[in-house]
């Protein structure tokens, strides 16, 4: 059993994430130098940065407090914004850009001419690929924060209040270090999915050279003007900083489970 | 153990939740979470139902039984159920031997199976395309043909059954395994009346995340599979295409059956995670 699984692993992840490796190397490093020096790259890498930290922001400061409150606190329509929340998980990022450029689309989305009128653009412009990665990597820091707030009861959190603790306090001095692996985790999941969203961004941003084009947009375009090693180059450095993320991610995790 | 996935929540040990009412700042807090979440989820996922049926349900109907969107659809929907039956197989598989076997090089096996999850689609897509695609050192040639689909559902929907059976298979008492043994019963029949009922729910709920992923599934196919009408462009493509063609009732009449197919798929998948939290 243990061989069918490391030839199946093998053969659909293992030797094609190495064929990257070897295909950007090809030619030394030359590959990875040009791209480097080319500034329209230097802008979408500069782009994608920008937009993963702008979402992974907001989502965990939206994931922390929705955690806190979904364990925490009894409200109506709690039984069904639980699912809700896990819903951008299974919806098709194409879905997800069309769904934005309806209410946001400048010309007649719902809101959007609004926006536009008051000086706000959003569609086709940096908004609207904050936008379109947030709600693609929405439910990653709930999903980790919430079970670990399950496990630890909150009995601490009520010892704290009784001797005197405002909320602020409890939070800052007794919740925040449970929660602070989890956190962790989902960040840098959230940061993951973040840098390499595509289907989303491409509908939304309009793929403008040099203005709305991202890292992953880059990818697509190199490779279909046949320009194979900068496309290579670039997939390369997107599978580093997510094979990074994720190993980060496997080698903090057991740490704390052993405590 | 590396659950870097949607997977279902681990049983919790202990539920000593004892939720109280809001107060006034969580109240606050509550509105302002749902102002945003509306803003950014709900009204654009609404909108999107809205637009589809706006022109009413015949032209709703007529988009999507055109024979190239019907084509998509249904590549799409029996491509994704034919993978997620894969991964019942090979996700169980794997799951076990990460949770029974113990070998030199586990570790990397715990990252590679989530790789899939992590790398970007399109990288996902070029990844494929170097080895099983024109240049393949293989010599296996899939690029532009159907199975080309098969195999880029295959690497992106392969973490899912893995993490949500693998912390359930972690948990499970295996005293009970040893006392079937003991009396007799094989190892394929402890297997199957022993393990296989209490690792049900959670195989059903990664199944059905793989199907949803499955379904949805866009950049990795952009390079990987031609996206030729009729044979190997997927709903999602299919949409893409209506959008850029300014075809909005043909993008949304897709779109909406997608987001049933998700929300369905959630909804099945929030169900089966209660029932594997009661087991716990």
């Amino acid at each position: 059993m243990r061989a069918v699984v490391l030839v199946y692993v093998f053969f659909l992840v293992a030797w094609p994430v190495t064929l990257v490796g070897t295909n950007t190397f090809e030619d030394g490093t030359a590959a990875l130098t040009e791209l480097l020096e080319d500034p329209d790259v230097i802008h979408a890498l500069r782009l994608t940065v920008i937009v993963a930290v702008v979402s992974v922001v907001i989502n965990t400061v939206f994931g922390v407090g929705v955690s806190l409150l979904l364990v925490r606190y009894e409200f109506p329509g709690k039984r069904i914004l639980s699912p809700l929340l896990d819903l951008p998980l299974s919806v098709s990022p194409v879905v997800v850009g069309l769904s934005l450029i309806l209410v946001y689309g400048g010309r007649n989305g719902w809101l959007g001419p609004t926006l536009e009128s008051w000086g706000f653009e959003i569609i086709f412009s940096t908004p609207g690929i904050v936008m379109a990665t947030t709600f693609v990597a929405l439910p990653l820091v709930i999903r980790e924060v919430v079970p670990v707030l399950e496990e630890v009861g909150i009995e601490q959190e009520q010892a704290a209040r009784s001797l005197g603790a405002g909320a602020f306090q409890t939070f800052r001095r007794i919740t925040l270090p449970t929660i602070r692996w989890a956190v962790v985790y989902g960040v840098v999941l959230s940061l993951a999915r973040s840098l390499g969203e595509f289907g989303a961004v491409k509908v939304v941003s309009g793929n403008v050279l040099g203005r709305t084009r991202t890292a992953t947009l880059v990818v697509e375009e190199k490779y279909l003007n046949f320009d194979k090693p900068g496309a290579y180059a670039t997939a390369f450095l997107l599978a580093m900083v997510s094979v990074a993320c994720i190993v980060v991610v496997s080698f903090v995790r057991p740490q704390e489970s052993k405590k | 153990m590396t659950a870097a996935l949607p997977a279902v929540d681990r049983p919790a040990r202990r539920r000593s939740v004892a939720a109280g009412g809001l107060t006034r700042v969580s109240g606050l807090g509550l509105g302002v979470a749902m102002i945003w979440f509306s803003l950014l989820v709900l009204v654009p996922l609404v909108a999107v139902v809205v637009t589809a049926v706006e022109g009413g349900w015949s032209t709703f109907a007529t988009q999507l039984t055109t024979e190239q969107t019907r084509a998509a659809v249904l590549l799409t929907v029996l491509t994704a159920l034919g993978v997620t039956l894969v991964n019942v197989v090979m996700g169980t598989l794997i799951a076990w031997v990460l949770v029974r076997d113990d070998f030199f090089g586990k570790r990397v096996l715990e990252v590679m199976i989530d790789i899939p999850f992590a790398l970007p689609t399109i990288v996902a897509g070029l990844v494929l395309l170097s080895l099983y695609g024109p240049e393949s050192p293989l010599g296996v040639d899939i690029a532009n043909e159907r199975p080309a689909v098969f195999l880029a559902f295959l690497f992106v929907t392969l973490p899912f059954i893995v993490r949500t059976v693998q912390p359930v298979l972690a948990e499970l008492d295996r005293e009970v395994e040893e006392a079937a043994a003991s009396l007799g019963a094989s190892r394929f029949t402890t297997f199957r009346r022993v393990t296989l009922p209490s690792i049900t729910p959670a195989i059903a709920a990664g199944a059905a995340l793989s199907f949803a992923r499955g379904v949805s599934e866009y950049g990795s196919l952009v390079l990987l599979s031609g996206n030729l009408p009729m044979k190997t462009e997927v709903a999602s493509v299919r949409m893409l295409s209506s959008i850029e063609n300014d075809n909005l009732p043909g993008a949304t009449a897709v779109a909406t059956v997608l987001l049933f197919v998700s929300l369905v798929v959630i909804v099945a998948f929030d169900l089966l995670q209660r029932r594997l939290v009661r087991r716990g």
